[in-house]
């Protein structure tokens, strides 16, 4: 670290910043919900019977465990839940499942399940059977307080997602977003935060100067975004639960494009102080910065790759935006994209297979991938205007913001292409995902 | 409302453009344009200098051919003025040519005006991503900046600040909305 890096000015962990436009609406309730809306299933969907539940107690009001379960299996696109209409019984227990009958209906797997009402909570005893197996391959209880059954049904089809397909499920996990209505002088940016089927959404932030490019921490308690409240793109950190806020980065010039690091201790930025657009990566305690670009060009959309070491970034200093991969701070990009002349803002599978990225095509802006072990690309998105992907954090699914009928949604498709569901704002635009980490 | 003004500044531009286009090839058609201007102007002074006798005839004809140019391009470089707002190509940064005598006549103004300040906001259209346009606006901002102190304004008066794409002068995605969104406005306060 030098001098150099180690800029003050400007450098203020303050909390509780007055500024005037901002409204933190910590307690707001449900508003502005995401609507779910299923495009398409793919073909090789598999066939699962979710059994609805037995229920024993008083049941909160409003939708069913299983039928949350169902829904959550659908909208990933990688499976086919059977009709409880055409179900031919309703078991609850193993002793009660005829597997012949399920085999007849088509079903692979079998869901069944009790929910058992105490006090104030609700408890759930539920297993999974392999139909032509003839075998329970998952069978386990799980409780939340009666207000929270969305938690408790999320976790469950967590757990059967992983039981089938050896991956972790994301229906737990939440969705950061931008909304936008109004403009000129009565524009209003909106953060919100839900969950991935767009339900219990709250807005945790709103201006009336733009918001842009949420990221999560790996933990899940904090988002950093750019916010120009003060004027100009200044980057913040806010804790999720508290509600406080952290201004990071507040140079002259650019403050923006916030990527945290998988262990959470540092943060990738975009920063021009030293004349252009360069990236940086700080180091959240001490304040330090390392410079990682040094181009005329911009450099910007810093992400790490998935050792944690290496970042993928955009650069036009081959003429029009490309990825490039650089290995660490300072050493040599590597040009990954090279399909079209436009090709932007990296997002790696965290896996090391793919990086995601909004790609320019006959006029068009879809989502590319490429594959990082023979440098394939394919487009994987068939709408246009398409922007922001983010990758889940399971590697199975992308969220990207694009137009449907003139008005912007959010759309979930499966990393192979395959359309899955879309999200539309209920009232003005909708923009910026960022699909938040698995917590544990 | 903000839309025609958008788009007269628009209009004002290229017409713009098109007079300081014909300014470097011939005279006539600015005698025309801004006659009435310098007639107005020259009565300030401009009648003792003709009252002079026939003998100083010539060399007071020249002064006040001279005071006549030097009104006509006040005249010229306060028309200039009245445009502030300047646009560029896709993902380009480049300042295009019918903005070079525009942006002059601000510098020549910011260097006169040394107490006067601007602040450039750089602007993209909303195709690509929001992050790389946000870079883009500001090397388009940069690039007016740099323009200018190469001109005569000095740093100290030049703020400059980059919305990207998130405030466009124009809604809608067309190849005109998206040409009056690429944009540097000069602000002045």
């Amino acid at each position: 670290m030098n001098a150099h890096d180690s800029h003050r000015q400007g450098f203020s962990f303050t909390t509780a910043l007055a500024a005037l436009v901002v409204l933190m609406l910590l307690a707001s309730q449900a508003r502005a919900e995401l609507l779910i809306r299923i495009t398409e299933g793919a073909d090789s969907a598999i066939p699962i019977a979710v059994v609805p539940f037995a229920e024993s107690g008083a049941m909160p009001a409003g939708d069913r465990v299983s039928s949350i379960v169902q829904a959550d299996l659908t909208m990933s696109g990688e499976f086919r839940p059977l009709e409880p209409s055409r179900m031919l019984s309703l078991p609850s227990q193993r002793s009660e499942v005829y597997f012949r009958d399920w085999r007849l209906l088509g079903q692979r797997y079998v869901l069944v399940g009790q929910l058992t009402r105490s006090g104030d909570r609700i408890e759930a005893r539920y297993e999974l059977f392999d139909v032509n197996r003839e075998e329970r391959i998952l069978g386990e209880t799980a409780g939340a307080p009666a207000s929270n059954v969305r938690t408790l049904a999320h976790h469950i089809s967590d757990r059967v997602y992983e039981a089938i397909t050896g991956d972790p499920g994301v229906f737990s996990t939440k969705l950061a977003y931008v909304t936008v209505t109004g403009d000129g002088d009565n524009a209003r940016y909106r953060l919100h935060v839900s969950d991935v089927d767009g339900k219990r959404s709250r807005i945790r932030l709103e201006s009336r100067e733009p918001i842009l490019s949420p990221a999560w921490s790996p933990d899940g308690k904090q988002l950093a975004y750019v916010s120009f409240e003060t004027g100009k793109p200044v980057v913040f950190t806010h804790e999720l639960a508290s509600g406080e806020r952290k201004k990071v980065a507040d140079f002259p010039g650019l403050n923006s494009a916030p990527a945290w690091s998988p262990d959470g201790k540092s943060m990738l930025l975009t920063l021009s102080k030293d004349g252009n657009a360069e990236i940086y990566r700080l180091d959240i305690a001490s304040g330090n910065l390392t410079r990682m670009t040094n181009h005329w060009a911009i450099d910007t959309e810093g992400a790490w790759d998935h050792t944690g070491r290496g970042i993928y970034f955009t650069s036009d200093r081959s003429g029009g935006p490309q990825i490039y991969h650089m290995e660490r701070a300072g050493a040599e990009p590597r040009r990954i994209t090279f399909g079209s002349r436009y090709n932007a803002r990296p997002r790696p599978d965290g896996k090391g297979e793919y990086v995601y990225y909004v790609h320019q095509r006959d006029r068009a802006f879809h989502i590319a991938r490429t594959n990082l072990k023979n440098g394939e690309e394919s487009v994987i998105t068939r709408t246009e205007s398409d922007e922001s992907p983010s990758v889940s954090p399971n590697g199975r699914l992308l969220i990207y913001a694009t137009q449907q009928n003139g008005t912007s949604v959010l759309t979930v498709v499966s990393a192979n292409g395959g359309a899955a569901y879309s999200l539309p704002a209920s009232d003005g635009d909708v923009r910026e995902p960022a699909w938040g980490p698995i917590v544990r | 409302m903000k839309l025609s003004v958008q788009t007269k500044a628009f209009a004002m531009l290229l017409s713009v453009g098109l007079v300081a286009g014909c300014s470097s090839t011939g005279d006539t058609m600015e005698d025309g344009t801004y006659g009435s201007d310098v007639a107005a102007i020259d009565q300030d002074g401009g009648s003792t200098v003709y009252g002079g006798a026939d003998g100083d005839g010539v060399s007071s004809s020249r002064l006040s051919e001279e005071e006549r140019q030097a009104a006509r391009q006040q005249a010229e470089q306060q028309a200039l003025r009245n445009i502030t707002t300047f646009y560029f190509d896709f993902d380009t940064s480049e300042i295009k040519q019918e903005a070079r005598d525009v942006l002059v006549a601000h510098a020549q103004f910011l260097a006169n005006n040394p107490r006067q300040n601007v602040r450039l906001e750089g602007h993209a259209d909303e195709r690509g991503t929001k992050e790389y346009n946000l870079a883009l606006g500001e090397r388009r901002a940069n690039a007016v900046q740099r323009f200018l102190i190469v001109n005569g304004a000095s740093r100290g008066q030049i703020e400059t600040v980059s919305y990207g794409e998130e405030k466009p002068a124009v809604r809608g995605s067309s190849e005109s909305a998206w040409a009056q969104n690429r944009r540097v406005e000069l602000v002045f306060k």
